[in-house]
């Protein structure tokens, strides 16, 4: 078979994108469990696992480049190689999340808790499945998943618009409150970024079976600044 | 996910220590260093003139046919110092091949071509065996098993440079060089020879002389650029691996040649 040594390295690429997606998943796991046990240790470990995310993307990006600058890669395989280099930069801000939750945690898990996580926890959930299910279209080249995936992001969006309403509740109620709940919109907030990297992710998907962009790109836009 | 490579001390088929060849008065190729390490890919490229070919023939002493040609420096097969006085050319062209330009099969029989080499090396094996086993290490085997006594002519071009690499590979040697095997050929025929080339690495060690630089880019694991100078003495002007070459390269007429505003 013709470019079989090529087609191994772009196999080789794949799964260092799973790889990549595996550890994002459980180190924003991590960053949630910390948050809600008020871990420090554990938030601690999320910062510092996200180092092994970044230099996982560092070399895979130099990885494309070199494939690209040596093996003229064209059509298809040219989507391919610019699609896993956009997916991992997508799962590295996502890592970046993680952590910026886990940093959370270190600011707030010596008081109390404003109220038990339930919206956060669903959201996270929405959100990682999004990442497992895009990844999986990915991988697969299943367009009609990429779509599934952009669209559930609406779910994600709306559970965000509840927390942050609910949240604004509690801080016109009783101002000292407003840190905490602060905080927790934050967490919020990275949760639905979490979810919006994955959309990306999916509409690579798209473009890479189709060689179209995703024509929801607008409907997918930014809704954090509402 | 990738795991941190194992320090391996690298060996090297091929080393080459201020190699500087002339013709007549004239030097063409000044003071190359580099070390070909086994079981690899090493391209050398360059522009035209610059010495390419004079370089990989210097290695299996083909220049040695002709009269005004001299070599300065050393080449080490290995531990062997391939000038050293006495050293035997044909003994070296048996371990160390050579593919050319153009396919150049024997007007003989595609089974006699493969055991030219073995036969007149007095092998006393099983010549059939020889036969398949090169013609399948070529990735030929399949094409021509059954027409192994038409002659070696009648193949396609592609076909035929595979037969001379059978050739080559009949008489047992470490290293190939590759003299531009895929300018004459087709672009499937060229992927072929290029897809072979990876499965050859694994047994044997590659020099391929290109003017396609993609080409170099595409199948090569370490690549060597020649350049001449303004006196057209050609200079090693960076050797380093391929992808880094390609990427990043240290001198900026790597990077000028690589990205086309030389040469």
């Amino acid at each position: 078979m013709l470019r079989s040594e090529f087609d191994r390295n772009l196999d080789l690429l794949q799964s260092d994108l799973s790889e990549m997606g595996r550890m994002v998943e459980e180190t924003t796991r991590q960053a949630l469990h910390a948050l809600q046990e008020r871990d420090p240790d554990m938030a601690r470990q999320v910062i510092q696992n996200d180092d092994a995310i970044d230099n996982l993307q560092d070399e895979l990006e130099s990885k494309c480049v070199g494939l690209i600058a040596t093996q003229q890669p064209a059509a298809r395989d040219l989507r391919t190689l610019m699609s896993i280099v956009h997916v991992g930069v997508e799962l590295e801000r996502m890592g970046d999340y993680a952590e910026g939750i886990a940093k959370i945690c270190l600011r707030m898990y010596q008081e109390p808790l404003l109220k038990p996580l339930i919206d956060i926890p669903r959201m996270a959930d929405l959100a990682l499945n999004m990442l497992n299910d895009s990844l999986q279209a990915f991988a697969e080249r299943d367009e009609w998943q990429a779509r599934q995936v952009c669209d559930n992001d609406d779910a994600v969006d709306d559970l965000y618009d509840q927390i942050y309403h609910e949240l604004l509740v509690y801080m016109l109620q009783d101002p000292r409150t407003i840190q905490r709940a602060t905080y927790l919109l934050w967490v919020a907030h990275d949760l639905e970024r979490i979810a919006d990297r994955a959309t990306n992710i999916a509409e690579r998907c798209i473009w890479l079976v189709s060689g179209h962009t995703a024509s929801n790109r607008a409907r997918n836009s930014d809704r954090s600044l509402r | 996910m990738t795991t941190a490579a194992e320090p391996v001390a690298v060996r090297h088929a091929l080393r080459f220590e201020g190699v500087t060849a002339y013709y007549g008065a004239n030097k063409v190729i000044t003071n190359v260093d580099m070390a070909v390490p086994e079981h690899e890919v090493t391209a050398i490229i360059g522009p035209s003139g610059a010495g390419k070919s004079t370089l990989l023939r210097c290695v299996n002493r083909m220049n040695d046919l002709i009269p005004a040609f001299r070599m300065d420096g050393k080449i080490w097969f290995g531990d062997y110092d391939l000038y050293a006085p006495g050293s035997d050319p044909t003994q070296i062209r048996y371990q160390i091949g050579m593919v050319f330009q153009r396919p150049n099969p024997f007007s003989k029989s595609i089974y006699d071509n493969v055991a030219f080499g073995p036969r007149i090396n007095g092998f006393n094996g099983r010549l059939d065996d020889i036969v398949e086993e090169s013609l399948r290490a070529a990735a030929l085997w399949e094409e021509v098993k059954d027409r192994l006594k038409e002659s070696g002519l009648t193949l396609s071009g592609g076909q035929q440079q595979r037969l001379c690499i059978a050739r080559a590979l009949a008489v047992q040697p470490s290293v190939i060089l590759m003299d531009e095997p895929c300018s004459a050929l087709d672009p499937i025929a060229t992927l072929a020879i290029e897809e072979l080339m990876q499965e050859l690495k694994k047994r044997y060690t590659i020099v391929i002389v290109t003017h396609n630089m993609q080409q170099a880019g595409r199948v090569s694991d370490k690549t060597a650029l020649l350049m001449p100078d303004e006196h057209r003495v050609a200079h090693l002007v960076e050797f380093d691996e391929t992808s880094r070459m390609f990427t990043n390269p240290t001198d900026e007429r790597t990077e000028a040649y690589i990205t086309g505003r030389i040469g």
